[in-house]
């Protein structure tokens, strides 16, 4: 313990050696020396280092560390590759993709043209290649195959069209199970051809249906003029009055006819919207000398073209003269009514009537033959719609990747360039030599990996389980191209944070039984795609969520809360034998004493808090406060720990072995030595400090972690009450000391580190940037790390924020909802229950499971990108996007 | 220490199965790396959980604050009774 005494604390403190240690085992603060012994030690290398790198920087020319990876892995795997067995995972370890993005070559295609297409083809149904576009230049009509992409569009837009004929009718299109391959030349002119004469055809039943269907409607018109104006000119004749009446009757004919001849007529039908203003502008322009009368047609007609179902009326319109007339037609003109004619005299109306009636039945013969040829028709095309969709879809996919190839004009052979992943490279080959086969060309079409110092980009092969982690680690950023993968501990960690904020075991059982519903029926749900965009994330996040709803489930037992209930497994350990009558009848409320065995039986609840402190209103927070936080502070140390060690596997892989010395280990140390102390300090406050301890080690004294801390950060003596410790443990001020001083020599050794691994780093990228400014970045990147070291460590206590806010939101629920109805006694009760189980339920899942469950994925989200993934995550990959026919596809039904 | 040795020891040995015995038992598969970090991280998880809400309860410095009503029935239903009772 010699060595202690170099560490001198400020003048002015005094600085207590405990004679006689009150606890028995001298091991924390034993442990921590040596911690620090060893610290120092590594250090002193660490300067050593430093100093050979900066001599070897000044005298010696850097060798180039292994930045061609891309290349020589790749080759020599190359050269492997014929005795290969198994198709898709040549030589990486079993979980090798998922924990880096998996390898990619940079092929060359040489491809016979006749091969051509069915090799895409092919290559489109597996979905391994990415090509590159070589032709960038051209535009989209001068390249190669612009005529059959044509004709492709061609074919789209007719089968858009008897795709909206179909949608007018009603039918609906059958849904294929296995869809089909794209179609070879020969099945494209046949295809061509045969959506040519379909075309045709339901252009021709449409045409005469609508032209059926417009005589319809006139003959439909006139049969109600001639029945309306019947009725209106019986009320004329009728109110014209007796005379008339028997001026009709009698053989005065002619008298009868001049008295009525002197008034002229127009008659027709008119949309229902514009008889108003008709009405006005006939008033207005015939100063009020003309008669409008008009009823309504009762049944709806139907447009021809549309089909829309539009209400008109008939009208009459009264007047006298030729001026009147030429200006009332004048006005029907411009109100687009249809004006029929309409004979004068009853007999003739009837006649009318009947002859229009015979015509109408005959063509509503006629329409519903032509009906029926349509409607049959479209089901014949309604079963192989979708096989043409998809065909097309494919076709035109196949010659746009077609267009991206280059003509090359000594081989006469098509040349392509795509990013391939090395595990399926033989598959790519094997295609190659099948189709080359199959079309019968002489060459064969094959591959050759060309070496690059390109970045290739970012692939992850994922199952329907990782898939929806990786999707959000990727919404954050793309990895970096061979970068460790945090999609991998993110399955587990990110369920866990969340159910730490979430932890209720009845809210965690209604998340799982949602969750498993969905993985269970995941095949019949899976298949209609639904464009409902909130139920498909539910669905696509089904592992996550199931995952999710275990976890909150088992949080939830450890905090005991059931709705906002607490579970008695084992017998609580707080017990009240030790009150009597009197004590209890004259205190309303009595606090128990740990220290005393007749209220504590000085052991935990085996599992979980103790059941006991739910019923404790008052002082439950106050306890379970202090676990929370301290729960919040240590996992959220322990989860950055685990990042920045997930660096050194980068630093490992990118061969930057000096990194692991100049950035891995002073960010470690500085945090650990840090904030894993002050987990530390909280695990000696919860063994150390015990209520039925003498009083130094006693509540009263126990000491605040934090102010601990904080003091000693400050370099401050830690105030203290009379009697007690300043210090939690013997030997504190030694150890907080030596601490403090290494985390500064970290910091500096950090900062320093510009000068070894960036210039290294600038040197195979010929770029010279002046030492300055890497010293500059280097700072800037140290205060960054500290500061955020210090801010991250107190943001993970949002776990402790939500999960207290979660509990007594279901608190809450329970107390002013579910409460009232169960103290309601009798019959009234019977039914307030039923019907406040509603309320309550209904609450329980809008507020405390979806929206509490949103928020605190939200949370989790933010700690796992902020906090987790700062720590070593570069992500700045592109991703891979391969030509695949089954990707089109979903991102066309997304799209609609 | 207030700890009790069973509920320790059962506790950790269920975890340790599952963390440290477990993935030497996985057969061999594609996913065979996946299930030993899942299992791994799990195992590591719960058992942290479960030994901060074990060792905040061990040596209490306060007690639960409980009305008397609560207090007559606990002793009631879960221990002796109330003396004078």
């Amino acid at each position: 313990m010699q060595h202690l005494e170099f560490c001198h604390p400020p003048s002015g403190t005094k600085v207590i050696l405990l004679e006689h240690p009150v606890v028995s085992d001298p091991y924390p603060q034993y442990w921590m020396s040596l911690v620090v012994k060893g610290a120092l030690r590594y250090l002193f290398i660490v300067f050593h280092a430093l100093i050979r790198h900066i001599l070897r920087l000044l005298f010696v020319t850097l060798h180039k560390s292994g930045n061609n990876e891309f290349k020589d892995e790749s080759i020599e795997l190359l050269h492997r590759g014929d005795t290969f067995s198994g198709i898709s995972s040549p030589k990486r370890g079993p979980n090798m993709s998922f924990f880096r993005s998996e390898e990619m070559v940079l092929c060359e295609l040489f491809i016979q043209p006749e091969a051509a297409y069915s090799v895409v083809s092919d290559i489109g149904e597996h979905g391994i290649m990415q090509f590159r576009d070589l032709n960038g230049e051209l535009n989209n009509f001068q390249r190669r195959f612009v005529s059959e992409v044509k004709m492709a569009n061609e074919m789209e837009r007719k089968l858009l069209y008897m795709e909206a004929e179909l949608k007018k009718e009603g039918i609906r299109v059958a849904k294929l199970e296995t869809q089909p391959s794209a179609p070879n030349s020969r099945e494209i002119i046949a295809l061509d051809a045969h959506l040519e004469k379909t075309e045709g055809e339901l252009n021709e039943v449409s045409s005469s249906s609508v032209t059926l269907k417009s005589n319809f409607l006139e003959l439909t018109e006139l049969k109600h003029v001639l029945e309306k104006t019947q009725v209106l000119f019986a009320e004329q004749e009728s109110s014209a009055g007796s005379t008339e009446a028997r001026a009709l009757i009698a053989e005065d004919q002619a008298a009868a006819n001049i008295s009525r001849a002197r008034l002229s007529f127009v008659a027709g039908v008119i949309p229902r919207e514009r008889i108003p203003g008709f009405e006005t502008m006939l008033w207005r322009v015939s100063r009020g000398n003309v008669f409008l009368r008009h009823a309504e047609i009762e049944e709806a007609l139907e447009d021809p073209r549309t089909g829309d179902e539009i209400k008109k009326n008939v009208f009459v319109v009264f007047f006298q003269g030729d001026q009147l007339k030429t200006r009332v037609k004048k006005i029907c003109s411009g109100f687009k009514v249809s004006e029929y004619h309409c004979p004068e005299t009853t007999e003739e109306r009837v006649q009318m009537v009947t002859g229009v009636r015979t015509r109408l039945a005959d063509l509503t013969m006629v329409l519903n033959q032509t009906k029926d040829l349509k409607l049959s028709l479209l089901t014949g095309i309604a079963k192989e719609l979708q096989s043409w969709v998809i065909k097309v879809k494919k076709m035109k996919a196949v010659y746009h990747t077609m267009n991206m190839f280059n003509q090359d004009v000594s081989k006469k052979c098509l040349l392509g360039e795509c990013w391939v992943p090395l595990a399926d490279l033989q598959q790519v080959k094997e295609i190659l030599t099948n189709r080359s086969e199959s079309s019968g060309s002489s060459i064969p079409s094959f591959l050759n990996v060309i070496s690059t110092k390109e970045v290739p980009p970012t692939f992850h092969r994922t199952n329907k389980f990782t898939n929806a982690f990786q999707v959000v680690i990727d919404a954050y950023g793309i990895a970096t191209y061979r970068e460790i993968n945090p999609a991998l501990f993110t399955i587990i960690t990110f369920p866990f944070l969340f159910a730490v904020m979430f932890g209720d075991l009845g809210h965690g059982v209604i998340m799982t039984t949602f969750a498993a519903w969905m993985v269970i029926f995941e095949k019949r749900l899976g298949k209609d795609k639904s464009n409902n965009e909130i139920w498909n994330i539910f669905f696509g996040g089904r592992y996550l969520i199931l995952l999710m709803g275990l976890f909150s489930m088992y949080t939830g037992l450890i905090y005991n809360d059931l709705f906002s209930k607490s579970i008695n497994i084992f017998g609580s350990n707080w017990k009240a034998d030790g009150y009597n009558e009197s004590t209890l009848l004259k205190n309303a409320l009595l606090q128990l004493d740990p220290a005393d065995k007749n209220f504590y039986i000085q052991h935990p609840y085996p599992f979980g808090m103790d059941p006991a402190w739910q019923l404790a209103k008052a002082n439950k927070i106050i306890f379970q406060n202090s676990f929370k936080m301290k729960l919040s502070i240590i996992i959220g140390v322990l989860h950055m720990i685990f990042g920045v060690s997930l660096s050194v596997g980068n630093h490992l892989y990118f061969k930057k072995a000096s990194n692991i010395i100049l950035e891995f280990v002073p960010q470690i140390l500085f945090l650990v030595l840090m904030f894993f102390y002050m987990v530390v300090l909280m695990f000696i406050k919860w063994t150390m400090f015990d209520a039925s301890k003498p009083l130094k080690y006693g509540t009263r004294c126990a000491p605040s972690v934090l102010i601990t801390f904080i003091n000693m950060v400050l370099f401050k003596e830690n105030p203290h009450e009379k009697g007690c410790d300043p210090l939690m443990y013997p030997y504190q001020t030694h150890v907080n000391g030596k601490i403090q001083q290494d985390a500064e020599m970290e910091l500096e050794v950090q900062a320093s580190e510009a000068v070894n691994s960036d210039s290294e780093g600038e040197n195979h990228e010929e770029e010279e940037e002046p030492m300055s400014e890497i010293f500059i970045h280097q700072a800037i990147h140290t205060i960054e790390y500290i500061l955020s070291t210090v801010s991250h460590t107190a943001s993970y206590l949002r776990l402790w924020a939500l999960s207290l806010a979660h509990g007594q939101l279901s608190e809450v629920l329970w107390t002013m909802v579910f409460r009232i109805g169960l103290v309601m006694p009798g019959f009234v009760g019977c039914i307030t229950i039923f019907a406040i189980f509603a309320v309550w339920a209904t609450f329980t899942v809008a507020i405390l499971v979806l929206m509490e469950g949103l928020s605190a994925f939200l949370h989790t989200l933010r700690l796992h990108w902020v906090e987790f993934m700062s720590k070593f995550y570069t992500g700045v990959g592109y991703a891979y996007h391969p030509f695949s026919f089954k990707r089109i596809f979903d991102e066309d039904s997304k799209e609609e | 220490m207030g700890a009790a040795a069973i509920p320790l020891i059962v506790v950790t040995l269920f975890w340790a199965v599952i963390g440290i015995v477990l993935p030497f038992v996985i057969p061999k598969g594609p996913n065979r790396g996946i299930l030993q970090v899942v299992l791994v991280l799990t195992a590591s998880c719960c058992w942290i959980f479960w030994l901060c809400c074990y060792l905040a309860q061990m040596n209490p410095l306060i007690g639960p604050k409980l009305s008397n009503h609560t207090l007559l029935l606990m002793a009631k239903n879960w221990g002796n009774g109330v003396e004078d009772l």
